[in-house]
């Protein structure tokens, strides 16, 4: 079957080879490549800008997260009642999930720039001096995390757009005439409903937060000092920019790990959201 | 299974060989790949450069394919080596030379010249040119898109802060006291600005000479990161921001300076001199361009992009990329391509010839970038140069940004390139 | 119910609206401020003048420095190989799981479901170099490969397939259809909403693909738009604001247009393909 041959050529079979490779040293015209054993581990355990991109996609994904499940939570309640121009609101919420990364990192890149960029001006009107936003490490990750926050929050916010159709109208009747107010009724009746939605969203926000790295080519490169820098990118510079495609294998490997974490509780959630149906 | 498509590969291979060898009869064919990394269409320049080129050599074929920045350009056309489908010629960073020959993927020049005549093209550039270029004897570069930093200033900037517009700072005392009044409380002007991403080791190298140390050995297999006077030079940069703020702190990036500049939200950059020629056409204000100033002496890496010739070319080929980059680099060509966009002419003729000459005549700062390659040096380049200039580069920005004091940054950076380089001593 | 209560309830989806469309707002505001500055000439791009010229000097600029129609050609190539590849095999595969019991039939859904989880970006490094030895690097084809069998298409396509009705297709085969015939005349058409929202998934996330297209490509020939803008609005080349900004509208446009135009088709899909 092709679909099986090609699965296993571009899942399987790299999935194995990286185990592979990451054994073996960096090949040149003059040294052959060899096998090193656990040597690319141990270096990459003392690499400490391996340790930094890890705990900035920790942060990365402790910053998004919550916000954009948040955000997509409050504008599927926003578009799912009757409010004067609905669907374009709801269009203004998912017009971001269309474009690409690549072309909305340029844009932000505008707003971001000291000085001239768009926040500093409005900042300026109102009398506060430019920040360098981008330049700071301090304020890099969080800036890059709005932007991420933006493209994403749409997307999720479909998901509970789809699942909050599928909770009976009856229910919030029911909770009204009871008295109930309305915070009571999304905590105690909506938010449990959409239970497996978040879990399904939660899974693909974490997915996200490692798999996506696009932005970092145009706005900071990972920089300044790598206070930007996420794993995949760190990858791709191994890889791409070094040439040491087996320390970036061994790179991978932590990657792999990771997200076969996450794929057991895929299984799990996907499993639950059967029973659900 | 992996018999299979290893035999499939040979198969497919030979195949591509035999195309190759049977369209090389006809006419030769090149791919060129080069870099772009300032402002300005000079896509369009190239590509009139090659048309030109083709019109006289009609048994040529190139196609320049832009490549993105100069990381991009190294990136494509090594992996299209290893892919089988590899360029014949490409520029690439001056710097990438060492990893180049390491990779065993280029060919020096003196085994592909053959006469006398191109014997002596090789020495006919200048010589402060060819350090990138040149290493264990032999030429595997040829300077095309070369520069080095310059200081671009707002002339009318000068005027409102009383300064004298003709006499920009000739030494880093006069650059703070300068740009001490160049610097408007409010944030809404800078006194100077040096670019601290993208390329930060390359303004770094400048401000280090400057200060009486340069980077690294003409061997590319030792780095002077711990150096006192290179620690001073990074305490400098850092006190333009932190002690005398006559500069944002934390990091400046490198692209979008030029707006900066051209907004006027600095009165002075520090920039390549290949966006003289875009800062010419935007500026609507009176600019000046000078040397960058002295500390202990005045000094400045050079820059850029060279030609390097494929190993993987057969003797038709590399006969043929010879051609095309002598003509790229003819004074005519030369002298063309460096008013177009501010880059250097790379040899004494190009500045003598009559279209350079007059150009020079009625725009002085043309020749800037030239009358500071007696001060210029080689620009950082060494084996292993991606991981040891990361190195470098990460070192500068935790120094600027407040994170690591420089000495401590700097040292780091050197042990790590002493891990990297001890190999190849 | 009482007036007053009435009362605050007004104000409360007043305030409500208010909010939402404050966040509406703020959600497009980049994509305005990208207008903005296509349209007006370069000077203007980071000073705001109600009565700043328009001008399509931008869009004019853009198209001189890099050949974006040759780029939307090949993103538009690449999405719709991507697409015919995808939706062939995935119901290839999607049939058999739904339909056969084959031996370790579980195992292999897993596997496929492995996908689900690792990505083709996350494996750049083996792929890469997968391709290189076919000779695939810097094709069209070399970009699409990895994505043509889609386990989120297979895995919408099955559930999709289990739904259908057993007794259509005993019917079918009645009336002497085979296997294929059966795909073809009763699962394919009962299938028809799952299609759209899975290709309206796959065409935007491939339009919108960056890192694995930037790896593969070297050439003008294959560079997808992505890509394209990509190395053409580097910060590195100081091109400027307004110029990228146009670009960066040439290369949504006409995934934005369709959007637009087909809004309502966009979020069902994507909501479609979610509750699956």
């Amino acid at each position: 079957m092709p679909a099986a041959i090609l699965l296993i050529a571009f899942t399987h079979y790299p999935t194995v080879a990286t185990v592979i490779d990451s054994l073996f040293s960096k090949a040149t015209a003059i040294r052959p490549s060899r096998f090193v054993g656990l040597l690319n581990y141990q270096r990459m355990l003392d690499d400490p800008i391996f340790w930094k991109v890890l705990a900035n996609n920790a942060w990365f994904a402790l910053g998004t997260i919550p916000t954009s499940i948040a955000l997509a939570i409050v504008m599927a309640l926003f578009v799912n009642r009757a409010i004067p121009g609905r669907s374009l609101v709801r269009m203004a919420y998912f017009t971001p999930t269309v474009l690409p990364m690549i072309a909305v990192a340029n844009i932000w890149l505008f707003f971001y720039t000291p000085d001239i960029g768009l926040i500093d001006q409005i900042a300026g009107w109102f009398g506060f001096s430019g920040h360098n936003w981008l330049g700071d490490p301090n304020t890099v990750l969080p800036a890059i995390m709005v932007m991420t926050v933006w493209k994403e929050a749409g997307f999720f916010m479909i998901f509970y757009l789809a699942a909050m159709q599928n909770i009976p109208p009856e229910l919030e009747e029911a909770s009204r005439l009871e008295g109930a107010s309305r915070w009571y009724y999304f905590r105690r009746v909506m938010f449990p409903l959409l239970m497996p939605t978040t879990l399904f969203v939660l899974v693909n926000a974490v997915l996200n937060s490692f798999k996506l790295v696009d932005h970092l080519f145009v706005l900071t490169k990972g920089g300044p000092d790598n206070a930007s820098n996420l794993l995949l990118y760190y990858i791709f510079e191994t890889a791409f920019s070094y040439f040491e495609t087996h320390f970036a294998a061994a790179l991978t490997m932590v990657l792999l790990v990771i997200l076969g974490v996450m794929a057991l509780l895929q299984f799990f959630v996907l499993d639950k959201r059967v029973h659900y149906r | 299974m992996f018999k299979g498509i290893k035999w499939l590969c040979v198969g497919v291979m030979a195949t591509a060989f035999l195309i190759a060898a049977v369209t090389a009869g006809s006419a030769t064919e090149l791919t060129m790949y080069y870099p772009v990394a300032v402002g300005g269409p000079l896509t369009t320049v190239v590509d009139g450069i090659v048309d030109d080129f083709m019109k006289q050599n009609p048994d040529v074929k190139v196609k320049a394919i832009y490549a993105g920045n100069y990381n991009d350009a190294r990136i494509k056309a090594l992996a299209a080596l290893k892919s089988g489908q590899p360029a014949q010629l490409s520029v690439m960073f001056s710097i990438d030379i060492y990893e180049l020959i390491e990779q065993d993927a280029i060919v020096a020049f003196d085994d592909v010249v053959e006469t006398a005549e191109e014997k002596a093209w090789l020495d006919s550039f200048y010589p402060t040119l060819m350090e990138n270029g040149r290493t264990a004897g032999k030429t595997w570069g040829i300077p095309f898109q070369r520069s080095t930093i310059v200081m671009y200033y707002n002339k009318d900037t000068f005027r409102a802060a009383g300064l004298d517009p003709e006499l920009p700072p000739t030494t880093w005392d006069e650059l703070v006291a300068m740009g001490k009044k160049l610097t408007k409380p409010d944030g809404s002007q800078w006194g100077a600005m040096i670019p601290s991403t993208g390329y930060p080791y390359w303004m770094f190298g400048a401000l280090a000479m400057q200060n009486g140390q340069e980077l690294m050995n003409s061997n590319g297999d030792t780095t002077y990161f711990d150096d006192p006077a290179v620690v001073g030079a990074l305490q400098f940069w850092k006190d333009l921001g932190e002690k005398h703020r006559i500069m944002p702190k934390g990091t400046i990036e490198w692209g979008t300076l030029r707006q900066n500049f051209l907004e006027g939200k600095t009165a002075i950059m520090w920039h390549s001199t290949g966006n003289l020629t875009a800062v010419k056409d935007n500026a609507k204000f009176d600019f000046g361009v000078a040397m960058l100033p002295a500390s202990k002496r005045r000094g400045t890496p050079t820059g850029g992009g060279n030609f390097y010739i494929f190993k993987k070319t057969n003797p038709a080929e590399r006969k043929a990329a010879v051609r095309l980059i002598k003509f790229m680099t003819n004074p005519e060509n030369a002298a063309e391509w460096s008013m177009k966009t501010g880059y250097m002419g790379v040899s004494p003729a190009a500045y003598e010839t009559q279209k350079l000459k007059d150009y020079v005549k009625a725009f002085p700062y043309a020749a800037v970038a030239r009358d500071q390659l007696q001060h210029a040096t080689a620009e950082l380049s060494t084996y292993q140069t991606g991981r040891v200039r990361k190195g470098l580069d990460d070192a500068i920005q935790a120094a600027l940004t407040g994170s690591k004091t420089p000495e401590a940054a700097l040292k780091e950076a050197q042990s790590q390139a002493d891990r990297l380089l001890k190999q190849y001593r | 119910m009482n007036p007053s209560r009435s009362l605050s309830q007004m104000i409360h989806s007043f305030l409500e609206t208010g909010a939402a469309w404050l966040l509406a707002v703020l959600w497009v505001s980049p994509l305005v401020y990208a207008f903005w500055a296509a349209f007006h000439p370069g000077e203007y791009a980071v000073n705001f003048d109600l009565l700043a010229p328009l001008t399509l000097d931008n869009f004019r600029e853009a198209l001189s420095q890099a050949p974006f129609p040759r780029y939307a050609l090949n993103t538009f190539i690449l999405v719709s190989t991507i697409l015919v590849a995808q939706l062939v095999l995935c119901t290839l595969a999607a049939y058999a799981f739904a339909r056969y019991r084959f031996r370790g039939h579980r195992i292999a859904f897993a596997l496929v479901l492995v996908q689900l989880m690792i990505t083709p970006e996350i494996l750049i490094v083996e792929n890469y170099s997968t391709l290189a030895r076919f000779s695939l690097v810097d094709t069209i084809l070399g970009i699409g490969l990895p994505y043509m069998a889609s386990a989120f298409g297979i895995f919408l396509l099955r559930q999709a397939f289990k739904s259908t009705p057993k007794e259509l297709e005993e019917a079918a085969r009645l009336e002497g259809c085979g296997s294929m015939g059966v795909l073809w005349r009763v699962y394919v058409p009962l299938a028809r909403p799952t299609y759209l929202a899975y290709a309206l998934v796959s065409i935007s996330h491939h339009w919108n693909n960056f890192l694995w297209p930037l790896i593969v490509t070297n050439s003008v020939e294959t560079r997808p738009l992505t890509v394209g803008l990509g190395i053409f609005g580097a910060p590195e080349s100081g091109v400027n604001w307004s110029v990228i900004s146009a670009a960066t509208l040439l290369s949504v446009a006409p995934l934005l247009v369709a959007f637009l135009l087909f809004q309502r088709q966009f979020v069902q899909s994507f909501m479609y393909a979610g509750i699956k």
